[in-house]
């Protein structure tokens, strides 16, 4: 993980969620996922997601990441209302602006390292040669350059998430988004993983990572703590340095001084 | 140039799951193999019918003595035929050819053959289409001076001597009497009994008299036949034509049966065709059967792997897939598993109609149709395109997220 890695053009994205709602029907009952989420993340930001389980902060990634849409409420990215947003254009977004790193890695059954990063070049529309490069270049930044043709069976846990975050990188996203990113990996990797994020955000790439490790949660510049579908609070980290609060921010408002 | 990408994803796709794709194509396989060779026998066995049919001639008509009442006594005679070769009265008949056909026991020293012995003349070996594989038919002198000369068919010269051929030049004795043997008749295909290959033929002469000693009806010697090879494009003028004058020469009131019957070969043909239509329609639906078997089993292996594929599908649209990304991708994997199965499938059958070529004394060969090659490809290809794109459809209206976590 010696290259740097260059964030996209962070600057523009701002991401603004109001009111934010969503059930789901599970068999006959509903199930209140977020009951009512007000969040701004500014460009650049790095922005720890916690909660017990069940507190809905993984349903709010997925809302983030474009990965879902919400029952009500609004959802700004860049400024485009998601709730307006044809289909192809979520696709779009997703492809270029967000890469998302997930608890279960996805990574696709029986198909080589390579193959996986340049699945997001693909559907770029990266001509085939240039995205062999760069898909090569993601993973040995990884620090995966010789397991390029390696499958996901043939790779350990750490490498698999490595593979995965090599993928969210590749098309050099303004805003990554992380899913228990250290859930499954032991400490020395999850230790490079964290390191990899605070490069990526001196980087000025946007980061929102969910966790219910303290300890990882604190590597971040704020953290938003979520309980029963609702942020309870919304605070700086005190070891870093403090950061102004949007005037629109309610959860800011409601936090002590 | 886009497309050519889509193609490099399905084919990763599909060497990426070879159980999957492997028997996705054992379904095509089967199917397509299936449906081509049934139904090639199938088609191979009405063309054998119909090619043994025509090779007797499709202007060929048989009065045979006897009408439809079961009568035993003969009352058709050499008159008849030489009434009916009055070419004045009998501007559709051609050539008339009289038969006399019994049974008798052919001896070659000590081998015994038990066959039909053929009273006729020369004309008979044109009117029937006979070709010689060595020797000659016996002529209009020998005829006529009732030469003890005998024509041999194939399978019984084979019978009396190992090689057909030698036949040739040697005596057989016919019920005792001394024959030389002329010529010996090349093999006709249809095998079996009644063909001319298990027949023998001598001038009618010999054998209305000193063979067999036929009956006499009003002095004339009876016939147990007449060949006629008649106007092909008269053929129903023909038939009428042999009816009026036999009727009037055999003084049938107009309340009596025929005394004989007409047997049309044309219609013989149309008969079989509609045997043939049957047989390949029936081994059709069997390779059908196969088919809708070979759909059921791409239909399986798809299902069993939609929860993959779906969240194989979820995964691609959270990288930035488009829903046309996705279609395509699905629809050219199936369309190149269906293609390769396809051909495999036509491979094997085409092995299978060769195999069956090299068969000797196979009776038919497996003759496989464009049509049938279109129906099966048409209907695997179908089944695995159907089967394989709709998963894909469905999970392609999913949000990404309900796709990844698909069950």
């Amino acid at each position: 993980m010696s290259k740097p890695i260059q964030a996209g053009d962070g600057s523009v994205l701002v991401i603004e969620i109001q009111d934010m709602t969503k059930t789901y029907l599970m068999g006959l009952t509903e199930v209140h996922a977020l009951r009512g989420v007000s969040l701004t993340i500014r460009p650049g930001e790095y922005v720890a997601i916690v909660g017990a389980s069940g507190s809905g902060k993984s349903t709010l990634m997925n809302m983030i990441g474009l990965l879902d849409r919400p029952t009500s409420g609004s959802y700004r990215i860049r400024g485009e209302e998601v709730s307006d947003l044809s289909r192809r254009r979520m696709a779009d977004l997703r492809n270029r602006e967000i890469g998302f790193i997930f608890q279960s890695f996805n990574l696709l059954a029986r198909t080589s390292a390579l193959r996986q990063v340049q699945l997001p070049l693909f559907y770029a529309g990266t001509p085939g040669g240039q995205s062999k490069q760069r898909a090569a270049d993601a993973l040995e930044r990884v620090g995966l350059g010789d397991r390029i043709n390696h499958r996901p069976d043939e790779l350990s846990g750490g490498q698999q998430q490595r593979v995965a975050i090599a993928r969210a990188l590749v098309n050099n996203p303004s805003l990554l988004l992380a899913d228990e990113p250290t859930g499954a990996l032991d400490s020395k990797t999850g230790e490079e993983l964290l390191l990899l994020f605070d490069e990526l955000h001196s980087q000025g790439m946007t980061l929102v990572v969910v966790t219910h490790d303290d300890h990882v949660a604190h590597r971040a510049e704020r953290i938003v703590t979520l309980r029963d579908g609702v942020v309870i609070s919304d605070e700086p980290v005190i070891a870093r340095a403090p950061t102004t609060r949007t005037p629109d921010d309610p959860a800011g408002d409601a936090q002590p001084a | 140039m886009k497309v050519i990408r889509y193609f490099a994803v399905a084919l990763d796709s599909i060497r990426a799951n070879k159980l999957r794709s492997s028997l996705t194509m054992l379904g095509i396989i089967i199917g397509v193999a299936a449906v081509l060779t049934t139904m090639g026998i199938g088609s191979g066995a009405a063309a054998s019918i119909t090619q043994r049919i025509e090779s007797q001639g499709t202007n060929l008509l048989s009065v045979n003595a006897g009408g439809g009442g079961g009568s035993t006594s003969s009352t058709l005679t050499m008159g008849d035929a030489e009434a009916l070769s009055d070419i004045s009265l009998h501007p559709a008949l051609l050539v008339v050819v009289p038969e006399y056909t019994a049974s008798a026991t052919l001896t070659n020293a000590a081998t015994d053959s038990q066959s039909q012995v053929v009273g006729t003349s020369p004309a008979y070996a044109v009117v029937r289409n006979l070709e010689m594989a060595a020797g000659r038919f016996f002529d209009e002198a020998e005829n006529d001076v009732n030469e003890r000369v005998l024509v041999l068919g194939n399978t019984v010269a084979a019978d009396l001597f190992a090689v057909a051929d030698d036949a040739l030049g040697q005596q057989v004795r016919v019920n005792g009497e001394p024959f030389m043997v002329v010529g010996v008749l090349a093999e006709s295909g249809s095998a079996g009994f009644g063909g001319p290959d298990s027949r023998a033929n001598v001038p009618i002469g010999v054998a209305q008299g000193r063979l067999i000693n036929a009956p006499r009806y009003r002095g004339d010697y009876t016939i147990t036949g007449l060949s006629i090879q008649a106007d092909g494009t008269r053929m129903d003028a023909a038939e009428l034509q042999i009816e009026q004058t036999m009727r009037l020469r055999h003084m049938l009131g107009p309340d009596d049966e025929n005394d004989f019957s007409i047997f049309n070969q044309a219609s013989l043909l149309e008969v079989a065709g509609e045997v043939a239509q049957t047989l390949t329609v029936f081994l059709g639906s069997i390779g059908a059967i196969s088919l809708l078997v070979g759909g059921i089993g791409i239909m399986n292996i798809m299902l069993v792997s939609v929860t993959e594929r779906t969240r194989e599908i979820g995964l691609r649209k959270a990288v930035g897939a488009h829903d046309r990304d996705i279609l395509l991708q699905f629809l050219i994997e199936s369309l190149v598993l269906a293609t390769i199965g396809g051909l495999i499938g036509m491979g094997i059958s085409f092995g299978l109609a060769f195999a069956v070529g090299r068969i000797p004394n196979f009776p038919f060969s497996v003759i496989i149709q464009p049509q049938a090659l279109l129906l099966a490809l048409g209907v695997s290809s179908a089944s695995g395109f159907v089967f394989g794109i709709y998963p894909a459809m469905r999970a392609t209206r999913l949000d990404p997220i309900e796709a990844l976590r698909f069950e």
